[in-house]
């Protein structure tokens, strides 16, 4: 996030969209709900669902599945076209301008409207809300990002938000909430082919430089690294030969999983780190025991940036270690000694090498987190991102066309299947499903469907029903619900006996590798 | 200091801000004017009255809480008219209900039919489940009254067990309406309200319906709020004692807010998690997972050795085998396809310490720069 979950409560419109914030970040939600309730902000929603949060919204905006560049650049065409941008901004803080205004001329709110199904004047209605305000604050989640476009969704976001000036002021940002509890801190960290902590490229010779020194290597690769989403297909191809997974359990979270099955089965050496004998560890040749949040030391960096304490409450079930003490020993037999008394040790190193942490200690966040950038010791920390400048200088515009998702319904395919989660389970459940009362809750595997689907498909509420793509099939209970709007349904992807990623579609974003987990095209049937 | 911002309490001057209130200013200066219905961050609703105070030239006492602190006010918070006013609210309160722990009071010839009766409500032989743990009961101590100066009065209301979560015991409630401040103004879910109003008034979900059937989303929120023993976590009932308990505070495994909370320790497993109020991002409050998702801690489905595959088959092994197994087969696969045949999957799950060294191995030790996390996925 460029702002803080506490400056939520400040702005004066909140635009959520690509969000079910209610269900995915419950208590960030009632940051927005309360600003609605006593400071009588107004809350936008888009979204392809009729969410929790629309029963908040003074404009609740349905659009079509993968439209979302369409309608923000009406939204901007809207803005430019009524001269409401904050041409003080524009001038003194950004660039490209004229080719944002030449590429949004088109997206009138008619033609806008035909592409997004958004009607014509709601929409106006919407630009002017967010532009006319004087701090308006973005939310968005993985219903912008997991699409073959989702980077250029995020980049029409920070187009709206630097056209309107609502950047680098209390109340307004940009805003992604990260759905894990380190996200953050795992890109942060360099978690990711291109960059090493701190978003330090791979590719300048410097960078890794200034890393042989600091590691006492030589020879770091200055070639970009693997995404994920190419490891599988490399995996498939027998081009990539082993795996080193931690923590994670790609056998219900990526997408096309009958493909991404074979893939990893197809590789040499699989080695999973995990808690428990998840999907993915059944598969491997080398299972790693370890310890859980509650056996450890450490800290977590959460979705605004604040790094905070992670402490040792209980001791482990077994002979179980903490995942950087396994990493360690397999990196010292294999030549590189990497031994660390403890947790706070790894981040004293780490703090010397990543910038942004340079100036946190675990004294110094014993009591409270610390956003970061923290350059040194006396630095608070940075609880507003690009107060001044931007991080590159001027905030540069990016003109973006729209493009329409990959897969389309048609005859034989005729609805389209969103997913998402559940409030009652997280991810692919291996730790939610242990809880009983959770599971009383969200037991089973539903695909929820409007009444007028409902209708067309004669599908009683609580029957069991196929739902199939050109990739796969899985059967599911019948959720009928007013949140779902007719022609499109939607499937919780917790379920490993019925995993909705056997029928996403693993269309990728070129930039950032993302799935198109929110569009693909579905036929139900009832269940044999 | 000047005088058109001063108020005297107890006999000192303190200054005041402007929309404080006395209450406010009390706390400030660590003056404890006890309070039963008051929620931080929520308007007063002065339910409880448990906080008057006598103020010079008022003709009643007047709620702490809901009175603004005024220029030259002079008041008196622990006054004989005070304390005796407490006294018989706390009585009644204390008559009003299940309220089995010592302070109902046991010199009274009835005390074991009540207790048994009250066993039998509760299907438990124990004293209250919050024994210990209860605003209520502290205040009984502090003025020294029992529950037996008012006849009892009959318990309105069954308890509701039916969900997974929460046990709502309506015999214990008091009624201060700290559960309803909660769930519409701090969480603002609106799942539940005072209903049936007059008496017996009761704290209901959409029209008294169970939980599970209402637009609670069990945050539990209310439970956190609730100074008595009427809305107790359901597992940690009769289960969970805070004299038998440490706690720890660190930070939510879910999802990306990073709600501070604390474990609470029992015989080393951790029994109920609670927010830690007062300090961001969360302020006290957790959703559904944060506050009842921790039971895969003491799954007995955890992992407790390392294994490796033979035939198909995983059979336990020392860390040395399968450490010096997996080293041996990542030098060897490097060795023959080299160091981009390799990669590794780091985790957003996992602490910010162990991803910087998956980095380091993959890129240092590896040679690669074949490294991602699943979590965009
Ligand atoms: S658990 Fe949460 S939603 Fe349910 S009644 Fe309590 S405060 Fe309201
Ligand atoms: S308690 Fe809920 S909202 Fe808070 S971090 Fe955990 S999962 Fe997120």
């Amino acid at each position: 996030m460029t702002n803080t979950i506490g400056c939520i409560e400040k702005a004066d419109v909140i635009l959520v969209t690509g969000s079910n914030t209610t269900e995915n970040h419950p208590v960030l939600s009632s940051y927005v709900k309360r600003a609605v309730k006593f400071r009588g902000t107004k809350v936008i929603v888009v979204d392809p669902r009729r969410i929790k949060m629309s029963r908040f919204a003074d404009i609740y905006l349905r659009q079509n599945l993968g439209s979302d560049v369409a309608w923000l650049n009406g939204m901007m065409n809207v803005i430019i076209a009524e001269g409401l941008h904050d041409q003080n901004f524009v001038e003194s803080r950004t660039e490209g301008f004229e080719e944002l205004k030449k590429t949004v001329e088109k997206y009138t709110p008619e033609y806008v409207e035909e592409i997004s199904g958004i009607p014509a004047e709601k929409l106006v209605e919407a630009a002017r809300l967010y532009a006319n305000a004087k701090a308006a604050s973005i939310l968005y989640c993985m219903g912008i990002t997991q699409h073959s476009h989702g980077t250029d969704n995020v980049k029409s976001l920070a187009n709206l938000a630097m056209l309107c000036g609502h950047m680098g002021i209390e109340g307004g940002g940009v805003n992604p909430l990260r759905g894990q509890n380190n996200v953050q801190g795992a890109c942060d960290m360099g978690g990711l082919p291109n960059v090493y902590p701190a978003y330090q490229p791979v590719t300048d010779p410097a960078i890794a430089k200034k890393f042989e020194d600091a590691w006492g290597v030589t020879g770091l690769s200055t070639n970009l690294g693997l995404k994920v989403t190419d490891m599988i297909p490399k995996a498939h191809d027998g081009e990539l030969k082993a795996l080193y997974i931690i923590g994670e359990n790609p056998l219900v979270s990526d997408p096309d999983l009958n493909h991404a099955e074979k893939s990893i089965k197809n590789l040499d050496f699989l080695v999973v780190q995990d808690i428990f004998m998840t999907e993915t560890a059944e598969l491997a040749d080398v299972v790693l025991p370890a310890k859980c949040f509650a056996e450890k030391d450490g800290t977590f960096s959460n979705t605004e940036r604040r790094v905070q304490r992670v402490r040792t409450a209980v001791e482990p079930p077994g002979d179980v270690w903490d995942d950087w003490k396994i990493t360690c020993e397999i990196g010292t037999r294999m030549g590189l000694p990497m031994a660390y008394a403890d947790s706070e040790a790894v981040f004293e190193e780490l703090r010397t090498v990543t910038p942004s942490y340079a100036g946190i200690t675990y004294d110094r966040i014993d009591q409270v987190g610390i956003p970061w950038p923290c350059l040194n010791v006396e630095h608070p920390g940075t609880p507003i991102l690009h107060r001044d400048q931007f991080t590159r200088g001027k905030g540069l515009f990016h003109a973006i066309d729209y493009t329409p998702p990959k897969e389309q319904a048609d005859d034989e395919f005729p609805l389209y299947l969103t997913t998402g989660r559940l409030l009652y389970q997280y991810h692919t459940g291996s730790m939610t499903m242990k809880t009983a009362g959770l599971n009383d809750r969200a037991p089973e595997c539903i695909v929820e469907i409007s009444p007028a689907d409902a209708a067309t498909y004669e599908l009683e509420d609580g029957e069991k029903v196929e739902v199939a793509s050109r990739r796969g099939n899985i059967n599911a209970t019948v959720q009928i619900s007013t949140t779902a709007v007719t022609g499109t349904v939607f499937i919780p992807f917790h379920f490993a006996e019925a995993a909705a990623n056997k029928l996403t579609n693993a269309a990728l974003d070129p930039v950032s590798g993302i799935p198109e987990y929110k569009v693909c095209a579905v036929k139900l049937s009832k269940a044999a | 200091m000047t005088t058109e911002n001063t108020i005297s309490i107890n006999g000192n001057g303190f200054s005041f801000k402007p929309g404080d209130t006395i209450l406010d200013v009390a706390r400030k200066h660590d003056i404890d004017i006890p309070t039963l219905c008051h929620l931080k961050g929520a308007t007063p609703t002065g339910a409880c009255r448990m906080c008057v105070v006598e103020v010079e030239g008022a003709r009643t006492l007047l709620a702490s809480c809901a009175t603004p602190a005024a220029a030259n006010m002079v008041v008196e918070t622990e006054s004989p008219k005070v304390v005796e006013t407490r006294k018989m609210l706390l009585q009644l309160l204390l008559a009003s209900g299940n309220h089995n722990c010592a302070i109902s009071g046991s010199a009274g010839s009835d005390w074991t039919a009540f207790q048994l009766k009250v066993h039998k409500d509760d299907g438990s032989d124990e004293l209250c489940p919050v024994w210990g743990d209860c605003h209520l009961q502290e205040l009984a101590y502090r003025y020294q009254v029992s529950g037996e100066a008012f006849d009892s009065t009959e318990v309105s209301y069954p308890m509701e067990t039916v969900n997974p979560f929460i046990v709502r015991d309506f015999s214990r409630c008091i009624l201060c309406g700290r559960c309803v401040q909660a769930c519409n103004d701090v969480q603002v879910n609106n799942a539940i309200n005072f209903g049936y109003r007059g008496a017996p008034t009761k704290i209901v979900a959409a029209e008294d319906k169970p939980l599970k059937d209402s637009d609670c989303v069990f945050c539990g929120e209310c439970v956190q709020a609730c100074p008595v023993g009427a809305l107790v976590e359901k597992d940690a009932r009769y289960a969970v004692r805070p004299w038998e308990t440490t706690k720890v505070r660190t930070t939510c495994t879910y999802c990306g807010v990073g709600c501070q909370v604390h474990l609470h320790i029992q015989g080393g497993k951790v029994v109920k998690v609670t927010g830690v109020e007062d300090l961001s991002p969360n302020f006290g409050s957790l959703c559904v997972k944060g506050r009842f998702g921790f039971d895969f801690i003491h799954s007995p489905e955890r992992l407790k050795a390392p294994l490796i595959k033979k035939n198909g088959q995983f059979r336990e092994a020392t860390w040395d085998e399968a450490l010096d197994l997996v080293a041996d087969k990542l030098g060897s696969i490097k060795d023959a396809h080299g160091a981009d045949s390799i990669g590794v999957l780091t985790s957003a799950r996992v602490t910010n310490e162990e991803n910087y060294i998956a980095n380091k191995f993959t890129r240092a030790v590896l040679k690669t720069n074949n490294i991602d996390h699943c979590a965009r996925l």
